[in-house]
């Protein structure tokens, strides 16, 4: 079966790829753009590694399909720096050690910009339920819960 | 001499002997003379033993210090996670 | 190397008390050298490499739980267009029985490696590896498997380790004879082992006691749970030498796996480790890698490959579900006279579960005159078992810690004052045999005594529970070598993939010892040519032991130093002494010199004598036990039966923390491990022996919701063999939550569980019925 053209919009750039119908966005972030932040650990939506925006929306990527974003803006957490500035998360992480292994930090990260770009004052609650679908199996959380009230406090000065 | 103890089941290789004196020297020595006396112990037991000497682990240690009045302890090797 | 590493146990004995007053980034929390890497995406690991003309490589598994496999047929697969390899149990030597060989920490079979990665009579669990294939892309080694054909002949299974161990049990292996049992047995079984520890007089202690408690206990297997799944990619070159990159806790040891296993030099091997994402104990053993290695061989392509999540709950080691029976006795006063535990643990496939350290932790909290713990190893149609954060210990001592629990209530005793009566110390006969050295396990008793937590009142409806927990953690073979670059910075490399920001500790460890700015000191994790023998990440090994072999590279380097500024002021090196990262002329060349920083000194060191290498390799003996005490306070609802955690402290002796953000980190994270294993995680087979819920939807570990802040207190009681007092902290934590959830459920229910988890169904059903 023909593979299918898509152009798109990645972090900002114009990209385009080929695409078999069954392949996720996941895969091809991966396979074919080799954007490699965005992590598989699950492939089924449970663990939330493969965090990355749709039209500003947060998603799994392994449950979009390649070819939906065909015309439609892509966030990854190869975007949230800007040159070599890291965004306010980034160090916060960093300083907060709210990392051990790091797998599962890209999407950790992309989420919690996801929630602070909607909701810049969240309580302690609402942090641990908007990332209650990034699993952390290293920290316990605690650090990351943190790191995420330290850099919302930050941001509103 | 040194007072060895033997856990685990190392005592079904010495016919239910759990404490035993031994020369001092090193942790080589103490398996050759307790291999010696009980032909019984497999030749390649100290792959098998982590070995406590007055409460200081070893593992693979063949030259560790064994003195006259040290307690050693010989215990199932040691994995982590 | 031993009389250098010697010296510098004797320099941390003498000099520890200046030493502590005067660190400069020992101790802080100091930026992570590999952050901003992990923070942006940068980072590589198991899966992120790709190479020209890769292969992806994909395994068929056995659909059935046990089962002679009666031919293999590879015909329509390898001629599917697309498919460059395959390979069966053909493509790997068979080891006779007793092809033993110690490998890093463990002691491997090799006959029952070579069956693990690769089943050859029998597919002995579901998931277990039949056939692999490599392909051009992955869509394509898919289709290649649906064309594999296996005749199997279905036998019964058992996985249960009750059903397991009883007479008629189906045979996972028909010739297995326990081990450790006198007079030896006739019959086959699937006790793999028998092991017993203790001392002293077990009928005589349990005659002097007022009380005693006797309970049995049941868990069901859960996984490490790490996020990142197994991944791979080997290269093989036509002349026999091999590349392998790989998600691993021990590339070393990997490599001596992946050498024996394809029959092939150690040197010819070169493995490099990627970042990982999670082990936990779980990646110290291969599966994919021969796999790959040997596709690899066969097509002269790299060959990629990822398990699934699917595959990680089906075909990885899980840890042991048990069965426990421990009997407890104590006098009025809350003295304990009589200990015993019998603990059966699941095996797997294999022989090989941790029941030995499991009963030789059980009791290490304790100072006891009569304690007997007994181990069975028992086979079953699992896939064999992977340490998971001191294994065993988790299992033994939450049947113990529930039953202490329960000695301390029906006596009346503040459950923290009991165990402090009955505490192990420096000197106490440990309850597996060797005399305690010095301990924290009073220190974290006394602490969570006075601890705001333990004061503070609880809700109406709550319950509190404490439980202490202990592991002996190892040293081990590690190298590591600095390189002073002609700039005067210093290139670190080490041997031991970085779990959970090991990099910064001994980066740290390395400046202190220098004496340098921390920003001087770059680490590198080196592949396995670049270093000696490096054991595995685990064994909560790689501050203590990596930390010696830092400071003992730090130690060479400074004396070559020395040499190099007392040969460039002629004067004798004995007059030369390097202070805060100088090289310093005294006596009576004092203030003659101007002092030779490392600039100073690299910048002619081709003229001085050449390149200013400093190593260490040794085998680091004298590990320092870690003594942990949590206290956790749960909320139950009663209409649902959901145990929510409301609060948690995690209390434990560190040793020295190099740097505290990461043992807290350690702690944080065992702790909530534990949550999951207590309340939540388990695996579900039905009645065909096949997992039912092998992903994260159905396989529940802690989301961030479930969970509060974790509170730490880190606890210093220095570990007198460690040049900075260290004491490895990562397993421990994992070993008191379960009965220290437990026992919070029993204060706020007054029900006494005895299964894990403590799922909502299991306490509603319990409350149902007492309510």
């Amino acid at each position: 079966m023909a593979r299918q053209h898509i152009t798109t919009t990645i972090n900002g750039d114009s990209a385009e790829f080929l695409c078999d119908t069954e392949q996720t966005l996941l895969d091809v972030l991966r396979d074919e753009l080799r954007l490699t932040g965005s992590k598989e650990g699950c492939a089924s939506g449970d663990c939330g590694a493969c965090s990355v925006t749709l039209d500003g929306r947060l998603v799994c990527a392994c449950l979009v399909l390649a070819a939906e974003v065909e015309g439609r803006e892509v966030t990854t957490i190869e975007g949230m720096a800007s040159g070599d500035q890291l965004h306010p998360l980034q160090q916060k992480f960093l300083d907060h050690a709210a990392l051990q292994c790091g797998v599962c930090t890209p999407g950790f990260l992309v989420a919690a910009k996801a929630l602070l770009d909607r909701n810049p004052d969240p309580t302690e609650t609402e942090v641990r339920y908007w990332l209650a679908g990034n699993l952390c199996r290293c920290t316990g959380y605690d650090k990351i819960v943190r790191a995420v009230l330290d850099t919302a406090a930050e941001m509103r000065t | 001499m040194a007072r060895i103890v033997l856990t685990g089941n190392l005592r079904l290789y010495t016919e239910g002997v759990t404490e035993l004196e031994l020369e001092s020297g090193s942790i080589r020595s103490l398996l050759r003379e307790l291999r010696r006396r009980y032909p019984d112990i497999p030749e390649d037991i100290e792959d098998e033993l982590a070995i406590s000497i007055d409460g200081v682990l070893h593992q693979d240690d063949w030259f560790a210090k064994i003195e006259p009045d040290s307690e050693v302890h010989l215990l199932p090797r040691i994995a982590g996670g | 190397m031993a009389a250098a590493v010697e010296k510098i146990f004797d320099d941390a004995v003498t000099d520890r008390k200046t030493r502590d007053k005067s660190l400069k980034w020992v101790g802080t929390r100091a930026s992570r050298p590999d952050g901003v890497d992990k923070v942006t995406g940068r980072a590589k690991f198991g899966a992120d490499t790709y190479l020209p003309n890769m292969l992806h490589g994909k395994v068929l598994r056995s659909p059935h739980a046990h089962a002679r496999i009666k031919s293999i047929d590879m015909s329509k697969a390898l001629a599917l267009p697309g498919v460059k390899a395959g390979v069966t149990r053909d493509d790997f030597p068979d080891y006779p029985a007793g092809a033993v060989q110690p490998a890093g920490e463990m002691v491997i079979n090799y006959r029952d490696m070579t069956r693990n990665i690769m089943a050859r009579e029998k597919a002995l669990y579901e998931g277990h590896a039949v056939a692999a294939v490599a392909a051009v892309n992955e869509r394509v080694a898919r289709q290649a498997l649906s064309l594999i054909e296996v005749d199997y002949e279905v036998l019964p299974h058992v996985i249960d380790v009750d059903e397991a161990m009883k007479p008629g049990a189906p045979l996972v292996r028909e010739d297995l004879i326990t081990e450790g049992v006198e007079p030896t047995p006739q019959e086959p079984s699937n006790i793999a082992k028998r092991v017993e520890f203790g001392h002293g007089d077990l009928d005589s202690g349990f005659s002097k006691a007022d009380v005693i408690i006797e309970r049995s206990f049941k868990t069901q297997p859960v996984h490490q749970g790490y996020i990142e799944p197994h991944a791979c990619l080997a290269s093989f070159s036509e002349d026999g030498q091999a590349e392998l990159w790989c998600s691993t806790q021990g590339h070393y040891v990997a490599r001596g796996h992946c050498a024996k296993l394809l029959q092939m030099d150690v040197s010819k091997l070169r493995v490099t480790c990627s970042e990982i994402g999670g082990g936990f104990g779980g990646k110290t053993v291969v599966y994919l890698e021969p796999l790959a290695l040997a596709l690899s061989r066969k097509s002269c392509q790299p060959v990629k490959m990822v398990m699934t999540r699917d595959e990680v709950f089906r075909a990885s080691g899980p840890t042991s579900g048990a069965s426990m029976d421990v009997r407890v006795g104590a006098t009025k006063d809350g003295s304990i006279t009589a200990g015993e535990a019998i603990l059966r643990f699941q095996a797997g496939a294999f022989g090989g579960s941790p029941v030995p350290a499991a009963a030789q932790c059980a009791f290490a909290p304790y100072d006891l005159e009569n304690v007997k713990t007994v181990g069975f190893d028992v086979l079953c149609n699992r896939p064999k078992v992977a340490a998971y954060r001191a294994p065993g210990a988790p299992l033994g001592e939450y049947a113990v810690e529930s039953v202490i629990d329960e000695l301390a209530k029906t006596l009346e005793i503040d459950p923290l004052e009991f165990r402090l009566r009955n505490a192990a110390k420096e000197g106490t006969d440990s309850s597996y045999g060797p005399k305690f050295g010095p301990i924290g396990c009073v220190e974290t008793l006394e602490t969570a005594q006075s601890h705001e937590h333990y004061l503070a009142p609880l809700k109406p409806g709550q319950g509190r529970g404490v439980a202490s927990g202990y592991w002996f953690n190892i040293g081990g073979q590690t190298s590591a070598t600095l390189n002073l670059c002609e700039d005067g910075s210093v290139a670190l490399v080490v041997g031991t993939p970085d779990i959970g920001g090991s990099r910064a500790s001994l980066t740290m460890m390395a400046a202190e010892s220098l004496g340098v700015e921390l920003d001087k000191v770059r680490p590198l994790i080196g592949d396995t040519s670049a270093l000696g023998y490096n054991m595995l990440t685990g064994g909560s090994r790689v501050t203590f032991a990596g930390g010696i072999a830092v400071h003992g590279a730090a130690t060479d380097m400074i004396t070559q130093l020395r040499e190099r500024a007392a040969a460039t002021w002629d004067i004798p090196v004995e007059d030369v002494e390097w202070h805060e990262g100088q090289a310093v002329a005294m006596n009576g060349y004092k203030n003659r010199e101007d002092p030779m920083g490392l600039l100073d000194i690299a910048k002619d060191m081709a003229k001085s004598g050449g390149p200013i290498v400093g190593r260490c390799s040794t085998n680091a003996q004298g590990a320092g036990p870690s003594f942990g005490c949590h206290i956790v306070d749960v909320d139950v609802d009663k209409e649902t039966g959901r145990v929510s955690v409301a609060r948690y402290t995690v209390i434990q002796d560190a040793g020295k923390a190099v740097h505290p953000s990461y043992v807290e980190g350690q702690y944080q994270g065992g702790a909530v491990q534990g949550i999951g294993w207590a309340l939540n995680e388990e695996y579900i087979y039905d009645e065909n022996g096949k997992v039912e819920n092998s992903g994260f939807l159905d396989y529940r570990v802690p989301v961030c919701s479930d969970v509060p802040m974790i509170d730490t207190v880190i606890v210093e009681v220095p570990n007198p063999t460690h040049p900075y007092g260290v004491r490895g902290v990562g397993e421990t934590p994992l070993v008191p939550p379960l009965a220290a959830i437990s026992n919070a459920v029993e204060n706020a229910l007054d029900i006494r569980f005895t299964e894990l988890p403590m799922s909502p169904p299991r306490v509603l059903a319990a409350i149902e019925s007492v309510g």
